[in-house]
């Protein structure tokens, strides 16, 4: 069918250049100027909350929405204009999209019979799959007869037989229960690294972002706000927004007044990068991860509201005054160490886990 | 999952049953209940049973106040077929409504695709010309019809009410149009994607989720031509060979000097395929309308 590109396509790495969305009827765009290069057999995860663009920018990869500006390569093929059938990708939808009329084996087998590939060659090619994803035994029901994880396996399953160069997957996991979201998430890793197809997957649960991709895309607003290994967001988030998104609990975020070179919190020095008051700023935002905020005899006096014990672990959510505002802190602890509901505990911070961010912008200012 | 394995397993244990005087009770309560629908529906069987019973009759008991018919004359069924060419009649009916439902599905179907699931300029602006449509009587139209029909040579044959079917029926496109809006997005999108153009979808994806619309659509179709009486009596009146059965049995009462029992006989014959009909597609009938939201 298609002599030219062979399966395991050496070059289907995906370049969004430019790349514009503007919905008819609406001034902002969805997707706005999305520059992106994902590397040929990378797994990248875009996230971000709802109207991030995130799910437009997946469609506008795979040709079902149009390119308003900009355009999109898959390999050294300029695709902005070309139809989704001749773009050479694979999509799995949230809500999986199988035809509830056909069998499993037909419904792995559609787009097969769609490319005019033989019966006993797509026979053989499903049987392959469905081994592969562990449904040989199902390939006479229906997807009525399934249960929740069958089904996304035969919406998986649908989108390997084709050997594409590109899978795309809208939020696959959001409709299975948390236990079994958190074993497919495995099963969907395992599988591409072991098939290698340059993937891009977009969720909205940070979690799942940060476990899956070799780089996570976050965005908002129709714009990439940061984009590298999940290890670097978590580390070295750029802006306020990539600082609260991403972690859970989020990051406590805390305006405070610079005073010299430092902000002071909880009788506890901070210091601050040397640029961060250089033009001029008298208050920035400081964020500390709930694990880099200790109980201790002496730190920000505050009274515990909840404790949320996750097994080995405490988030202790606390009400505080800082810098003169009432505000909300988490603190991680030992489960052992946890405080009662309504405690007065004190909070003291590590101050070389502080992140610095310009209250103006919300951009990160330097290395602390 | 969970169902299937519950239907596996029997009840292992007998439900009882309240005690007489409580079912009696019940009985009654409902029957009250319903005095009015069971009054309405028994107003609304007299004309059958009436029918039924002369169908039966002798001609010398037809409309006398006996009402049981003796004896029971079974020759009026084959009588009514030598007295006229019913055969022919319902032949004539099967060619209209097949050909005239065929043709409406295939110009419809697009038509209510393009309407609910494709983005165009105009769109909207479009469906509401076809609401439009639906508001015009056809007598406001039938007499420029008719001469253009006439001018093509073709008044006398059924063909001027087949072939307008080509052109779509603003009713079944829009209870189309309805029901296709339910179908998720998805599944075109998925389809898209995996090789399908858009007559692709419509054929291979859209029919299939759509059965219950398309198979309402086809019944109120093939209903309405089986009883078109307007239609038929205006373009074949003068040809006896295209007659339809309602044409047909019109005519029958007066060529005949008024035999009630041959016409009421050849009544139950016209009338029971519709019935059986829409006996046998009555759970798809309900079904798509009441799944396009849309009252027949």
């Amino acid at each position: 069918m298609r002599p030219a590109e062979p399966k395991g396509c050496p070059l289907a790495d995906v370049r969004f250049d430019h790349a514009t969305k503007i919905y008819p009827g609406t001034d902002a765009p969805a997707v706005d100027a999305l520059d992106l290069h994902i590397e040929d057999g990378e797994f990248v995860v875009l996230v971000g909350p709802s109207g991030s663009g995130k799910t437009t920018a997946l469609r506008m990869l795979a040709g079902l929405e149009e390119v308003d500006d900009g355009a999109i390569y898959i390999g050294d093929r300029d695709v902005t204009y070309l139809a989704p059938k001749k773009r050479d990708v694979a999509m799995v939808f949230q809500n999986y999209a199988l035809y509830p009329y056909l069998t499993v084996e037909a419904n792995i087998g559609f787009p097969l019979r769609i490319a005019g590939i033989k019966k006993e060659e797509r026979a053989r090619r499903v049987r392959e799959v469905a081994e592969l994803l562990g449904l040989e035994p199902y390939l006479q029901r229906k997807p009525g007869q399934l249960s929740g994880g069958q089904r996304q396996r035969v919406a998986m399953g649908r989108a390997i037989v084709r050997e594409p160069s590109v899978f795309l997957m809208d939020e696959p996991l959001s409709n299975l229960d948390a236990q079994l979201r958190v074993q497919m998430r495995a099963d969907i890793a395992a599988l591409q690294s072991r098939l290698g197809v340059t993937t891009v997957y977009v969720t909205h649960d940070q979690a799942e972002a940060m476990t899956l991709g070799n780089r996570v895309v976050v965005m908002s607003d129709g714009h990439v706000q940061q984009c590298g290994p999940p290890r670097e967001l978590y580390e070295a988030p750029v802006n306020t927004f990539v600082a609260g998104f991403i972690g859970s609990p989020a990051m406590n975020l805390l305006t405070l007044p610079v005073e010299g070179s430092a902000v002071r919190l909880g009788g506890e020095r901070v210091p601050v990068p040397a640029g961060a008051t250089s033009n001029g700023r008298s208050t920035l935002v400081v964020g500390f991860r709930p694990e880099a905020l200790d109980l201790a005899t002496e730190g920000i006096p505050a009274e515990v509201e909840v404790v949320e014990e996750v097994g080995a672990d405490a988030y202790v959510f606390c009400v505080a005054e800082v810098a003169g505002e009432t505000t909300k802190l988490v603190a991680r602890t030992d489960w052992r160490s946890a405080p009662e509901r309504g405690a007065r505990v004190k909070l003291k911070p590590q101050p070389d886990e502080a992140h610095v961010f310009d209250l103006e912008t919300g951009e990160r200012i330097g290395e602390t | 999952m969970t169902s299937a394995t519950a239907k596996a397993q029997p009840p292992t244990f007998t439900r009882r049953k309240p005690p007489a005087n409580v079912r009696r009770r019940r009985f009654l309560v409902t029957v009250a209940d319903h005095s009015f629908l069971i009054a309405a529906a028994l107003v609304f069987l007299a004309p059958f049973v009436f029918i039924v019973l002369t169908a039966f009759m002798t001609n010398d008991q037809a409309l006398s106040p006996d009402l049981w018919p003796h004896p029971f004359r079974f020759q009026n069924f084959a009588d009514v077929f030598s007295e006229a060419p019913l055969w022919r009649y319902a032949l004539n009916s099967l060619i209209y409504g097949g050909l005239a439902t065929l043709f409406l599905l295939a110009s419809s179907i697009p038509v209510a695709y393009a309407l609910a699931k494709l983005r165009w300029r105009g769109r909207e602006a479009a469906f509401l010309i076809v609401l439009v449509a639906m508001l015009l009587p056809p007598q406001v139209t039938v007499i420029p019809v008719y001469v253009m029909w006439a001018k093509l040579h073709l008044v006398g044959s059924l063909w001027p009410l087949i072939l307008p079917n080509l052109l779509g029926d603003a009713f079944s496109i829009f209870l189309l149009r309805q029901f296709f809006l339910t179908i998720p997005d998805e599944y075109l999108d998925a389809a898209r994607v995996d090789g399908c153009g858009e007559f692709r979808i419509l054929t291979t994806v859209v029919l299939r989720l759509a059965k219950p619309a398309i198979a309402a659509v086809a019944l109120f179709s093939f209903l309405f031509c089986f009883n078109d009486f307007f239609g038929p009596l205006l373009y074949t009146g003068e040809s006896p060979d295209n007659w339809t059965l309602s044409v047909g049995l019109a005519q029958f009462r007066t060529v005949h000097q008024v035999q009630w029992n041959l016409t009421m006989a050849a009544t139950l014959i016209v009338i029971a395929p519709v019935v059986v009909l829409f006996f046998l597609a009555q759970r798809a009938f309900v079904e798509g309308v009441t799944l396009t939201g849309v009252k027949g």
